[in-house]
């Protein structure tokens, strides 16, 4: 009863100000920000903050012990891992954004296709649980692998991973969000199907979708890390943060901060996009309102 | 129920059906000659064409094709070029295996899964919660190889407690087996974990505030009866539906971790395919991968429908 | 039962409910009793606490809203002075509910009549055999047609009028003193409304049931009680003998809610609304809540709260017109 007299004062004000009110007030979508704009300025700012540069070798300084000259050590090349780890998640953070950027965008097309259009929903779809029936990581090995190893390559693959599992969402939304009243209201109008998709059906789809492609962007780092610890990852030199660790396995007893610092990144990244994620979705996801 | 059952069957057919041809498809993503792989830069035409004959590629499409569906279906997956065997024959002896290292990730994950998620239900908003939401959300951001590797470094090399890796069938040594496959199974489970313990508060949570909850409160039972009697049951519904992508990752996620730790399972098999392009291997590899993930979701549909009685109406 | 005749089994005194983080009541101030065997009905528009009044009662509050005074006794048993424990071990023995929601208030994925049986075994020690033996009997004074296969039906199964026996017979399973029905006819076809009024007066005749009776349909009630507690923005607007809130109404509100049920006999005229709305929690005066919308407001209405002043020896009512604009004499309940 109380939460209903709540409801109606707050509706008199926009709903974009209540979605922005309510993520100010989530402490998930707080710290995950906080934790994503820390790590995403230091992929910007690398060349300026990072202490040496990541690429030189130098064979005096090989598998030095994190000190006060090299804070996370040096590797087998004597590169100094702090610098590799600032400029790892440059790519790192690349491969996430740019896979969450194509599997939104092909997921969308293909989801709404699906969603709107009867005809196409079945076929799609039963494509859709094809592809998902191969485990995502594995797929995603085996098309980097036979592509050939490249940061683009590596995009692509995990992109393909991550579509049909985004499609299956945006269309799930679309399907409700074209049964409802003002969609039908705008096909009264005289709107044509597609423009009623675009401008009216699609942004009501969208809260879920950005959910959806904050935790892609932060799977796409994982997978990224698991196909440079296989062998199929982005190709040497340029570090991401999957690629230090790969080389640092060969020295896990005697230098294992090459291993240990890049993986602390990834989790602190992970975590940061999981967070705002969660935060998002308490205030996007219709599924999840209270 | 009949009729529930017969549409799932069907509808899973038509799935394994697509899946097959896009695990006998991937070939055709291969820039260049699926053939450049086995042979040196230097090998003659004949050579090239000999290799081309024993894959089969110098035919149509279509009729590779044809040929592959008449394979797969009296279960031959083809013949490693590599491993110069079936690949049937690999996987199967690697089944055994991979089964041990997911079933028991399966075990850790449901179970530690459930029990953390009905502590941070039943404690909404109090200290348990928070701890256990924090832990499951570390869970589901730590990479599980590194993980692997970290524990590695701290429980088999520092402390020695369990072996750096490898495997001891279980039918030889009970103890050698657990010691083996411990370690690399909680590092499978981790993720799930927190995927399972995530679920199954937000499934609690939701079944908490309905009305025949209320109803079973009015009937003064127990805190303790209300939630294993009449929350549990009805939670477990929408877990259960997530068991099925649950198996799917254990089975990706184990293709990894039997590389960390250097586990002889189906992963490791897939894997070495995978990167020396063989290519017999990586299509039944994922065949069978796809297969066992599809088998998995039909009896998680079944499991449901025995759960809800309402689902077996429909 | 230990009660005398002349003593009430439920006995409400002052009861305050307040949300826990603003403190706006939803309650205030609710005293009444019930004799043994006697129905009282509350009626009220939607937000006028009734619901918030049962779940009160029951123990049951959602954990928004707290109580933040009054006494609540039930056959000599002050639950508001007892331990959360002792009320629950109160609940599904001397004090049952029956919710409006019969679509929703049984557990989906249990056996309708494992849930009767549940309050048998775990609230009453009946052993296996006989706590569905008992079922079974429950089911049948209920009403349902062929018990014996309903039993093992699940709540899917059956329709809205046949889920509300049910939970009327789970309530039934209890034997409370008292028992707290909620709207239990607003969620069902009208026919069926009709059924399920007809069994909870055979019960109340057969089994001497005391009943608080809630509903927002006047029509409802004059069918069913005995005496009637009109509510208003949370608090008692009129109580009295339902033949008196029909024919001598004082509150206006009473006046009111009389006024706008359609007169199918008379001549047709013009359906009579109530201009305004329940104020909402938080925005409520602490003068007389009904002034807003009230034909006879004076300048004390808009100052005062009026105290429920007895009109005569049976009834009660919450405003200054019945006493000339004056403050009456309390009520003493």
């Amino acid at each position: 009863m109380s939460v209903a007299v709540l409801k109606t004062e707050q509706a008199t004000r926009s709903p974009t100000i209540i979605a922005l009110t309510r993520l100010l007030q989530s402490r998930s979508f707080l710290i995950g920000a906080a934790l994503v704009l820390a790590i995403a300025l230091v992929a910007l700012l690398a060349d300026v903050i990072s202490p040496y540069d990541p690429l030189r070798n130098s064979f005096r300084t090989r598998l030095r012990p994190p000190d006060a000259m090299f804070w996370f050590g040096t590797d087998h090349f004597g590169r100094d891992i702090l610098s590799r780890v600032i400029h790892g998640a440059r790519i790192s953070l690349i491969i996430g954004l740019m896979t969450a950027l194509l599997t939104g965008i092909a997921g969308t097309i293909i989801g709404a296709t699906a969603g709107f259009f009867p005809v196409f929903d079945n076929p799609i779809m039963r494509l859709m649980d094809a592809l998902m029936a191969f485990p995502a990581i594995v797929l995603a090995i085996a098309v980097a692998s036979v592509l050939g190893a490249s940061v683009v390559n590596v995009i692509i693959a995990l992109s393909i991973a991550t579509m049909p599992h985004t499609a299956r969402i945006v269309r799930a939304s679309v399907l409700v969000v074209r049964e409802r009243e003002f969609i039908e209201a705008a096909r009264a109008l005289g709107a044509s199907e597609l423009r009623v998709l675009c401008r009216h059906v699609l942004p009501n789809a969208f809260g879920p979708l950005i959910v959806r492609l904050t935790y892609v962007f932060a799977t796409a780092i994982l997978a990224e890390a698991a196909l440079s610890f296989i062998g199929v990852g982005p190709p040497p030199p340029a570090p991401s943060f999957g690629s230090i660790i790969a080389q640092g396995r060969d020295f896990i007893t005697e230098a294992p901060w090459i291993t240990i610092f890049p993986g602390l990144a990834i989790i602190v990244s992970v975590l940061g996009l999981n967070l705002l994620g969660d935060g998002l979705r308490d205030v996007l996801d219709p599924r999840m309102r209270t | 129920m009949a009729q529930f059952l017969v549409k799932r069957l069907v509808g899973s057919f038509v799935v394994l059906v697509l899946v097959s041809l896009m695990a006998f498809a991937i070939i055709w993503l291969v820039p260049g000659d699926p053939t450049s792989a086995f042979l040196d830069t230097g090998a003659t035409p004949d050579q090239i064409a000999s290799l081309r004959q024993q894959l089969g590629l110098d035919r149509p499409m279509a009729v590779q094709m044809l040929e592959w569906y008449g394979r797969i279906v009296q279960g031959d997956l083809g013949h490693s070029i590599l491993l110069n065997r079936s690949v049937t024959a690999a996987i199967i002896e690697r089944l055994p295996v991979t089964l041990s290292l997911a079933g028991l990730a399966l075990v850790f994950a449901v179970v530690l899964g459930v029990l953390a998620g009905i502590v941070a239900a039943v404690h909404h908003n109090k200290w348990p919660d928070q701890v256990v939401m924090t832990l499951a959300l570390f869970g589901l951001s730590v990479p599980d190889f590194w993980l692997g590797i970290m524990l590695i470094l701290l429980f088999a090399v520092k402390l020695g407690f369990f072996p750096t890796g490898g495997y001891v069938p279980f039918s030889e040594d009970i103890v050698g087996w657990a010691r083996a496959i411990i370690m690399p199974a909680m590092t499978l489970a981790v993720i799930q974990v927190g995927f399972v313990a995530r679920m199954t508060r937000a499934s609690m949570l939701e079944i908490l505030n309905q009305d025949f909850i209320r109803t079973a409160d009015a009937k003064g039972l127990k805190r303790a009866e209300i939630m294993l009697r009449h929350g549990l049951p009805n939670a477990l519904i929408p877990i259960l539906t997530v068991g099925g992508i649950v198996a799917g990752a254990l089975l990706g996620g184990a293709v990894i971790i039997e590389q960390v730790f250097s586990i002889p399972g189906v992963g490791r098999l897939i894997i070495g395919g995978i990167l020396s392009r063989d290519y017999p291997v990586i299509q039944g590899g994922l065949l069978f991968l796809a297969v066992i993930y599809l088998s998995v979701n039909l009896v998680v549909d079944i499991l449901y429908a025995v759960a809800d009685p309402r689902v077996r109406l429909e | 039962m230990s009660a005398r005749l002349d003593q009430p089994i439920l006995s409400v005194q002052g009861l305050t409910t307040a949300l826990a983080r603003s403190h706006a009541t939803v309650l205030e101030d609710i005293s009444f009793t019930i004799a043994p065997g006697e129905v009282v009905g509350v009626v009220g528009e939607s937000g006028s606490g009734k619901s918030m009044l049962a779940l009160s009662l029951m123990g049951l509050l959602p954990s928004a809203v707290r109580r933040t005074a009054g006494r609540i006794v039930l056959d000599g048993d002050e639950l508001t002075s007892g331990s959360a424990d002792h009320w629950r071990e109160t609940r599904g023995r001397d004090l049952a509910m029956i919710f409006q929601e019969p679509m929703t208030a049984l557990n989906p994925v249990m056996r309708v009549g494992h849930q009767v049986v549940e309050v048998l075994r775990r609230r009453r020690g009946f052993s296996g055999y006989e706590a569905r033996k008992e079922a079974l009997n429950l089911l049948r004074l209920v009403e349902i047609p062929s018990p014996e296969k309903r039993i093992s039906a699940y709540p899917y199964e059956l329709s809205g009028g046949m889920r509300q026996r049910v939970m009327i017979a789970i309530a039934l399973a209890a034997d409370p003193k008292v028992l707290i029905a909620d709207e239990p006819t607003t969620a069902l076809d009208v026919t069926v409304q009709a059924q399920i009024l007809d069994l909870l007066r055979k019960l109340r005749r057969e089994r001497g049931l005391s009943l608080l009776f809630i509903t927002h349909d006047l029509g409802v009630i004059a069918e069913i009680a005995d005496r009637v507690m009109v509510l208003y923005a949370g608090r008692m607007a009129e109580i009295a003998p339902v033949r008196r809130i029909f024919d001598t109404p004082q509150h206006p509100y009473t006046q009111a809610l009389l006024a706008s049920i359609p007169d199918m006999k008379g001549p047709r005229g013009r359906l009579v609304t109530i201009d305004g709305a329940v104020p909402a929690i938080g925005s409520m005066l602490e003068a007389c809540r009904f002034s807003p919308r009230c034909p006879y407001r004076h300048e004390i209405c808009e100052r005062e709260r009026p105290p429920l002043g007895l009109v005569s020896g049976d009834q009660a009512a919450a405003c200054f017109r019945p006493f000339g604009y004056e403050r009456p004499i309390e009520a003493v309940s």
